[in-house]
C-alpha cells in the first residue's frame, strides 16, 4: 500500500506528495495537527489538512519573513511574531544579536509542543533566552499593546479557520498601534495566482493600506505552496523597503542565509504586471 | 417544570421530549414520493429549477401544503397538535400555538384575545410597534405606564411596582397588563410581583418575550413568563432559540381558553402555513429542551467576557447586572451585549455603521446613545475578539467630544386620543419640521428596535421632533410614515 498526502490548492487543483510515515496525528483544542515524513519534502507539518511547512523549502518562507524588514529597519530591538508556532521565523530572528526580545504569540499550544519534539529544524531556537512564548489569540494579545514593538511579523495559516481574525482591518489597526513610530509590519500574504486566494490578497492589502502610510507586497518562490508564487506584505510607518535598504550594514553582519540576499531583496519588490494591477485596483476601491 | 432542565433518562418527560412528531411526519411524506396534484406548483422544486438550485432540493421538497398526514395549523388534530403539546410542556405552559407570521402576530393574538374595542390595557410605552398596532386593529385603549429611565444611558427601563399599583388603581377595569420580558436592552421588571398585583385586580398579564425565549432554559437567567405565572407569552423562538426567521410560539395558561385564542389567531394568520417554519419550531424545541442550558451557558460566558474586555478599553460602557436596582431593573439578561457609546462622542448608530462598513461586522442595532450585539452559542471566540478589537480601533481613530449629542432615548408621551381613533381619523400631510404641537396620525420609529418615538394619537412635542430629526441625521433607519423619506407626517385634522 502506498501512502500519499494531498493538499487541495483549489477545488480543481491538487498537490500530492508520497509519504513514508505519519509521525503525529492529534486533534488539538484549535485544529487537527498532522506531521508526516515524505521522501521529496522531508518532514511536513499539516494543519486542518492544509500544508504549512516542509523541511525542504521552509527556509525560503521564513527567511523572507524575517530578513527583508531586518535589512531595512536600522534598529530593531523588540519583535512580535504572531502565529509561527513551528519556530522557523524565530530561528531566523535569533541570528541578529541586536534584537533584545522576541514575543511569540501562538493560539495553539500543541503546535509549539509538537514542533519542539518533532520539528527540531524550525523549533531549535525557541529556547533562546530572548524568546517568550504566549499561548493566546493574536487579536487579543495585540489589543493591549501600544508603542512597544519595532517589528511585527504575522506568520499565520490561511485566512479561513483559526487565523481568520489575523486578516482583518481591526487586527492591522491594532498592530499599527502596537508598533513604535518607525515600526514595520510584515505578513504572510497568500498567493495572487488562483482566483480563490486572490480575494484574500486583495482584502488583506486594502485593509493594510487604510491603516499604514506605506504598504506594498513582495514575493518569494516556495515550491510546495499553491502556485509556488507567494506574497508577503510590507507595511511601514516610516521606512521605504527599497530606498531605506542598508545593504552594506546588512552584509557586514555576515548572516548565513540560503535564499535571501540584498540583491534579491530589491528584486522581490519588482512585481509582475498582473500583481501590480491587483494592488492598483485595490487602491482605487 | 418550567425552566426545564432535563431530569435524566428514565423520566417520561425526557423520553417524550426526544420526539419531533411534526418534523418526522414531514420527512415521511418527503420519502413517500407522493404524486402531487396540490399546491405549491413548484412540486418539490421540479417546477422551478432556478430556485431549487438556489435553495437546495431538500428545502424545496419540504415546502408542501397542509394535507392529512401533516395536519392543519388552523385546526390541529394530529402531528401539529402533538408538536404544540410538546412545546407547551417544554416551556411550562398549558397550551402552545405555533406562529408563522412572526412574534408580531403572537403579540397581536395576546392583545386581541384579551381586549375588545373600548377595553383598557395597561402597558409600558416602550413596547414594540406590534403591540400598538394591535390596539389600532382591535380598538383597545392604552393606559401607559412610563418606564423607569437610566439618566446616564438614556434608555427606558422596566416598570416600577409603585407605578403598576398606581395604574391598576387608576384603571380598575383594565383587562390586562402587558410586560416586556425583557426589553431589547435586556432589562426585566419584577414579573412575579406584577402577576400577583394584576391577578388580585382580576387582570391578565401578557408578556412580550420577543427577546426572552432563552429564559426558559437556564436557571441563572431572569424568570420566564410562564414560571412567573403570566397568562400569555409571545416567545420569539427564531430570535434566540434557533428556529427559522419568522417562526414563533404563543404560550398560554388556563383559565385562558385555548380554543378562543386559536380563533383569534386564525383571524389574521396565513392558511398556508410554511412547513419549513413549523418543522423548525419542532426541532428547535427539542434542541432547547436537551441542549438549552449548555447553549445559554456558552452565550453568557461569551457575553460576560466581551463586556469585561470592552469596559477595559475605556470610553465605552458595556452595561450588565450592576444596573439591577430591585425595581425598574429587577433583573438583567446577561446574554445581551449592550454598549453605551455616548462618552466617546459617537452615536450608537454611528458605531454600528463603522463596524459594518469598515470592519465587516454586523450587529443588531444602534440607536442614539447605545448599540446592541446579539451573542449566541453559534459565535466563535475569534469573532468575539474581532468585535472587541474593532471597538478599540473605532475609539482610537474616531473618538470625539460628546458635547452636542442628544442624550435620551425615551420621551414621556402626551396622549391626545386612542391609537385606533387617530389612525382612522381624517388626516392631513404636513412637513415634519412644522408638525410641533399637532397629533400624529401614524408611527415614527427607528427600526430596529421598533419602539415608536411617536405613535398614532400622541402629540408631537418639541422633544419628539428633536429626537426624530437627530436620529434621522445620524443615519438611523427610520420607518412608520407613509412618506418613505420622512420629510412629511400625517397628522389628525
Amino acid at each position: 500500500m502506498e501512502l500519499w498526502y494531498t493538499d487541495e490548492h483549489t477545488p480543481d487543483v491538487r498537490f500530492s506528495m508520497k509519504a513514508v510515515e505519519q509521525v503525529v496525528s492529534k486533534k488539538s483544542a484549535v485544529q487537527q495537527i498532522d506531521i508526516l515524513d515524505t521522501p521529496a519534502y522531508g518532514r511536513v507539518l499539516v494543519l486542518d489538512g492544509g500544508l504549512m511547512i516542509t523541511e525542504k523549502d521552509e527556509f525560503i518562507y521564513h527567511e523572507m519573513l524575517a530578513h527583508v524588514p531586518m535589512a531595512v529597519h536600522p534598529n530593531v530591538k523588540n519583535v512580535l511574531v504572531i502565529g509561527g508556532g513551528d519556530g522557523g521565523t524565530v530561528r531566523e530572528l535569533t541570528k541578529y544579536r541586536s534584537i533584545e526580545s522576541i514575543d511569540l504569540v501562538e493560539v495553539d499550544k500543541d503546535v509549539v509542543l509538537l514542533s519542539k519534539k518533532y520539528l527540531p529544524f524550525t523549533s531549535c531556537k525557541l529556547k533562546d533566552r530572548r524568546v517568550s512564548v504566549w499561548f493566546e489569540e493574536g487579536l487579543r494579545y495585540v489589543r493591549g499593546k501600544k508603542d512597544e514593538y519595532d517589528l511585527i511579523i504575522v506568520d499565520s495559516s490561511d485566512p479561513y479557520g483559526p487565523a481568520e481574525g489575523l486578516f482583518t482591518r481591526e487586527f492591522y489597526g491594532t498592530c499599527f498601534k502596537a508598533l513604535r513610530e518607525d515600526g514595520i509590519l510584515i505578513n504572510q500574504h497568500e498567493s495572487p495566482f488562483y482566483a480563490a486566494h486572490q480575494k484574500s490578497v486583495r482584502d488583506a492589502h486594502s485593509h493594510i493600506a487604510v491603516e499604514f502610510p506605506l504598504s506594498t507586497v513582495y514575493q518569494g518562490h516556495i515550491p510546495s505552496y499553491p502556485s509556488g508564487h507567494w506574497l508577503f506584505g510590507f507595511a511601514s510607518k516610516k521606512y521605504n523597503p527599497i530606498t531605506d535598504l542598508d545593504d552594506k550594514r546588512w552584509n557586514r553582519l555576515k548572516i548565513n542565509t540560503r535564499y535571501y540576499n540584498t540583491d534579491l531583496h530589491c528584486g522581490a519588490f519588482a512585481l509582475p504586471n498582473y500583481v501590480q494591477d491587483i494592488l492598483k485596483e485595490e487602491k482605487r476601491r | 417544570m418550567a425552566r426545564s432542565v432535563p431530569a435524566g433518562a428514565g423520566d417520561s418527560q425526557w423520553e417524550r421530549q426526544r420526539e419531533t412528531p411534526l418534523a418526522d411526519a414531514l420527512d415521511r411524506q418527503r420519502i413517500n414520493r407522493l404524486a402531487h396534484f396540490d399546491v405549491p406548483a413548484h412540486k418539490s422544486g421540479r417546477g422551478n429549477l432556478e430556485l431549487t438550485e438556489y435553495l437546495g432540493s431538500r428545502a424545496m421538497a419540504m415546502d408542501v401544503n397542509s394535507m392529512k398526514p401533516l395536519d392543519n395549523l388552523g385546526h390541529p388534530v394530529s402531528v401539529i397538535k402533538d408538536a404544540q403539546a410538546l412545546a407547551a410542556e417544554a416551556f411550562g405552559a398549558d397550551d402552545a400555538f405555533f406562529m408563522v407570521n412572526g412574534t408580531t402576530s403572537a403579540v397581536q393574538a395576546m392583545i386581541m384575545s384579551t381586549c375588545t374595542a373600548g377595553d383598557e390595557i395597561i402597558l409600558p410605552r416602550n413596547v414594540h410597534r406590534s403591540a400598538i398596532n394591535a390596539l389600532v386593529v382591535c380598538g383597545a385603549i392604552p393606559a401607559y405606564i412610563n418606564p423607569g429611565q437610566d439618566k446616564r444611558l438614556g434608555i427606558p427601563l422596566g416598570m416600577s411596582i409603585a407605578d403598576v399599583k398606581k395604574a391598576i388603581a387608576e384603571h380598575p377595569s383594565a383587562k390586562a397588563i402587558l410586560v416586556n420580558n425583557p426589553t431589547y436592552y435586556g432589562i426585566c421588571s419584577d414579573l412575579v410581583e406584577i402577576v400577583k398585583l394584576a391577578h388580585a385586580a382580576g387582570m391578565r398579564v401578557l408578556a412580550d418575550e420577543a427577546h426572552g425565549t432563552h429564559f426558559y432554559f437556564h436557571e441563572e437567567l431572569p424568570v420566564s413568563a410562564m414560571a412567573a405565572g403570566c397568562d400569555m407569552a409571545a416567545a420569539s423562538i427564531h430570535k434566540t432559540g434557533g428556529s427559522l426567521t419568522q417562526s414563533s410560539i404563543l404560550l398560554t395558561r388556563r383559565p385562558v381558553n385555548p380554543d378562543y385564542v386559536r380563533q383569534v389567531i386564525t383571524l389574521t394568520q396565513s392558511t398556508s402555513a410554511s412547513y419549513l417554519l413549523l418543522s423548525s419550531l419542532d426541532i428547535a424545541r427539542k434542541n432547547l429542551f436537551f441542549k438549552g442550558r449548555e447553549m445559554y451557558q456558552k452565550t453568557m460566558d461569551f457575553a460576560d467576557y466581551a463586556r469585561s474586555e470592552i469596559n477595559e478599553l475605556g470610553g465605552y460602557y458595556a452595561f450588565g447586572p450592576e444596573l439591577v436596582n430591585g425595581d425598574t431593573v429587577y433583573a438583567f439578561d446577561r446574554t445581551k451585549l449592550s454598549v453605551h457609546t455616548r462618552d466617546i462622542g459617537l452615536a450608537g448608530i454611528e458605531v454600528y455603521d463603522y463596524l459594518r462598513d469598515d470592519y465587516g461586522i454586523q450587529i443588531e442595532f444602534g440607536d442614539i446613545g447605545n448599540l446592541l450585539a446579539i451573542i449566541s452559542c453559534g459565535d466563535r471566540m475569534m469573532d468575539i475578539e474581532r468585535l472587541i478589537s474593532a471597538f478599540e480601533e473605532i475609539k482610537r481613530q474616531r473618538e470625539k467630544s460628546p458635547i452636542g449629542l442628544f442624550d435620551h432615548e425615551y420621551i414621556d408621551p402626551v396622549i391626545a386620543m386612542a391609537p385606533q381613533e387617530a389612525f382612522y381619523a381624517k388626516k392631513r400631510r404636513v412637513p415634519m419640521r412644522e408638525s410641533t404641537g399637532l397629533v400624529a396620525g401614524e408611527f415614527v420609529m427607528s427600526y430596529p428596535p421598533g419602539i415608536p418615538i411617536v405613535a398614532p394619537g400622541e402629540r408631537i412635542t418639541p422633544d419628539v421632533l428633536e429626537h426624530i430629526l437627530f436620529a434621522k441625521e445620524k443615519g438611523c433607519f427610520m420607518t412608520g410614515t407613509e412618506d418613505m423619506d420622512l420629510n412629511f407626517i400625517n397628522v389628525v385634522e
